[in-house]
């Protein structure tokens, strides 16, 4: 088991360095650097500085060495996290993107443990008690979860609370308890910002999961064992609880690996929407002003996440399924 | 066949005497799966003949809440076509002196008789200086096929008649004015062709890009394979959404309307294809080694006409699915890159680029009818979801 993890942990160098590479020439693609867009930006109300200065500028940064250059100045770091410097913020990129990137982290456990928390349960009433009217609502809501994505849920969201319901939505907390100290209304101010954030974020691929949990359950529930079981006299809590659920998770975990990616494309939308100190904003700010190392480092780091998720769901399927064996 | 009841011995010589059946009596209780019904002479013969796209269609027809998005699509395309004629007013022109106007609700009696009309505004400025809307007592009427600001037909007739407008000049405003005095309802008419367009355009790219790549991948193994794997395995490591900002971020700002629209098909395209590509490369696996590929080929056939005469009807179903529930994700992409500055700018008009000048939140407080891009968006693509769930399900050979 160890060593294929190291395996699939030193596979992902190679991809990782070709992604590196690629996303350095995407980010690169637009024209100009950081300086000729501040000029065009700051000219546009008549300020601005003479040719020279930019100049003066841009080799001061390194904006003016041939691209491969300015790449392995970034690599080079790497391994010290040290991933350049950014204009845009004045500061290391790597003290710009840490908390941001430790609050997206938070944040998607949080909505993958409101996934799993809500799919699963929903899922099991939705086969038990198949085409009931619970069961209909519930998946008829669902279906409106699926295809509504978080960038629209999060924009009806804001929509809702600062038009109809006036409540303050949007950051993390709302502005009269921002210098406020540590207090029971703090809290719940910060709750009720973070739980619709999290529940947004979560709410597309809990319909899926709760979809495929149903079909995975009444896959099972028609099997044989199950069957015996109830003859035997089995309570019909134990038979649902213990027998059949266990064996309806296992497809589940592949299918919340295919979830993970999505979490992470939502996040960069619903966080800018939303407000949030997720990576999304500081992302869209570092592709509208080009600041390269920001904007590159941000979408590795996207990268990274995406294959770790990939390697930690087959390293979980693993563990919970005897059956499958990594040799 | 046990479960059909035959009642003339002259059933078995259906498609003998198919011309024999019009008109006579024959009957037989069909046990079509899911459903019994009585099928007389010649819905018989239709039932057994029924090539696989009759039976898609049937399967299709029963879910009518997929018919009912297909409904709602088509609808929303028919719009998008003759924008011009069903808005009032252009999508840029203004009334300076309705600024973030409420919608206007329209009466349909005036003192008995079938008039409808709106009650004219006025702005005036309360206590606090915040403009307030008074009606002024008069009645702006109502009237249909009048003539409005000229216009180009489909692009080719020039006409300015214009389905419903104004009687007089004072503005006819459904759903409110924006900012700039703009009327929302000919507006969001006018975005739902950018939008709804530059969708069909992104899914038949990675379409092509898809059928091509897929097909080809499943029917020749070894290093043709492998390598567009890996491709696929590339584009798929990069999270879209992020993506999809770096590279519109690298659309000059130089660039035309036009330019940009298919900068950002081409983008947008650029990581759909995979999702088909892979469906069809498994889908061909499991039929080239199918009898009706190898008869073909025995028969002499070139690799060419297997892939496009044989193997490409064989999949098209599965196409046809996938390209339809890929056209919302096409449709929320665009707006979510033009809401955030990254895609179409003004002056273009897309949905996304709508729901983008609304993003003044406190503004929204204030004057929350300038939202109703975003509600246009989400039934589009509740539309398309059903619509893409309804035909997956018609499709799918092994369900019910």
């Amino acid at each position: 088991m160890l060593a294929y993890i190291l395996r699939r942990l030193l596979g992902m160098i190679p991809v990782l360095v070709f992604v590196s590479v690629i996303t350095f020439i995407i980010i690169q693609l637009p024209p100009g650097d950081f300086f000729t867009t501040l000029q065009a930006e700051v000219a546009a109300t008549g300020g601005g500085q003479n040719k020279e200065t930019i100049e003066k500028l841009q080799e001061i940064y390194g904006l003016d060495q041939p691209l491969y250059v300015q790449y392995w100045k970034w690599v080079q770091g790497w391994v010290r996290l040290d991933f350049g410097w950014s204009l845009a913020y004045n500061a290391p990129v790597w003290n710009v993107v840490a908390n941001k990137l430790a609050f997206t982290l938070y944040l998607g456990f949080l909505s993958l443990v409101f996934m799993v928390a809500v799919s699963m349960p929903i899922g099991i009433y939705s086969a038990t008690h198949q085409y009931s009217i619970g069961d209909h609502t519930l998946s008829a809501l669902g279906f409106l979860g699926l295809c509504l994505p978080g960038f629209l849920l999060a924009l009806l969201w804001m929509f809702l609370g600062i038009a109809v319901l006036r409540v303050d939505v949007g950051g993390l907390v709302s502005r009269e308890m921002q210098n406020a100290p540590l207090s029971l209304a703090k809290v719940q101010d910060y709750l009720v910002h973070l739980l619709p954030a999290v529940v947004i974020l979560g709410l597309s691929s809990t319909a899926q999961l709760q979809r495929i949990m149903r079909s995975n359950m009444l896959d099972v529930l028609g099997q044989q064992h199950i069957t015996t079981a109830r003859a035997k006299g089995l309570k019909e809590r134990l038979v649902i609880n213990k027998y059949a659920v266990r064996l309806a998770i296992n497809p589940m975990i592949s299918v919340m690996a295919l979830e993970i990616p999505k979490v992470i494309n939502q996040s960069a939308l619903v966080g800018i929407v939303m407000m949030l100190p997720t990576l999304g904003p500081i992302y869209l700010h570092a592709l509208l002003t080009q600041d390269v190392y920001l904007s590159g480092t941000i979408l590795l780091i996207m990268v990274l996440l995406l294959m770790l998720s990939n390697l930690l769901a087959d390293i979980v399927l693993a563990i919970v399924d005897p059956r499958i064996v990594y040799n | 066949m046990d479960d059909l009841t035959v009642r003339s011995e002259e059933l078995f010589g259906l498609y003998e005497g198919i011309a024999d059946t019009a008109g006579l009596e024959e009957e037989a209780v069909v046990a079509v799966p899911g459903r019994e019904h009585v099928a007389k002479g010649k819905s018989l013969e239709a039932i057994y003949g029924a090539s696989q796209w009759h039976l898609m269609w049937r399967k299709f027809v029963r879910n009518r809440v997929a018919v009912g998005g297909g409904v709602v699509i088509v609808l929303f395309y028919l719009a998008a076509i003759v924008a011009p004629f069903l808005a009032p007013y252009t999508e840029t022109s203004r009334f300076t002196r309705n600024i973030y106007m409420p919608p206007q609700r329209v009466y349909l009696l005036n003192e008995g008789r079938l008039q409808p009309y709106v009650r004219a505004y006025e702005a005036q400025f309360d206590e606090n200086l915040r403009k307030t809307y008074t009606a002024t007592g008069e009645k702006t009427f109502i009237r249909f096929f009048v003539h409005g600001e000229p216009y180009n037909l489909l692009g080719l007739i020039a006409t300015d008649v214009h389905l419903f407008g104004a009687a007089d000049d004072q503005p006819v405003s459904l759903l409110g004015t924006d900012r700039q005095g703009r009327d929302m309802f000919s507006r969001i008419l006018y975005g739902s062709r950018l939008s709804l367009t530059i969708g069909l355009v992104g899914v038949v790219l990675s379409l092509i890009l898809g059928t091509v790549l897929g097909i080809t991948s499943g029917y020749y193994s070894g290093w043709v394979d492998e390598v567009i794997q890996r491709l696929i395995e590339l584009i798929r490591a990069i999270p879209n959404v992020p993506l999809w900002m770096a590279l519109s971020a690298a659309i000059p700002l130089t660039w035309t309307i036009t330019q940009t629209y298919f900068a950002i098909s081409i983008i947008l395209s650029l990581t759909q294809w995979t999702w088909l590509a892979r469906q069809l490369r498994g889908q061909v696996l499991a039929l080239r080694s199918q009898d009706f590929v190898l008869a073909s080929k025995l028969a002499g056939a070139k690799d060419r006409w297997v892939i496009f005469r044989h193997l490409v009807p064989a999949t098209l179903g599965q196409i046809i699915v996938v390209s339809t529930l890929a056209m919302p994700s096409m449709i929320l992409a665009e707006t979510a890159l033009s809401y955030l500055g990254l895609g179409l700018r003004p002056p273009a008009t897309s949905w996304g680029v709508l729901i983008q000048e609304s993003q003044n939140y406190q503004s929204l407080a204030l004057y929350p009818w300038v939202f109703t891009p975003a509600i246009a968006v989400a039934i589009c693509i509740l539309a398309f979801s059903y619509l893409g769930d309804g035909l997956r399900d018609a499709v799918d050979p092994y369900t019910v």
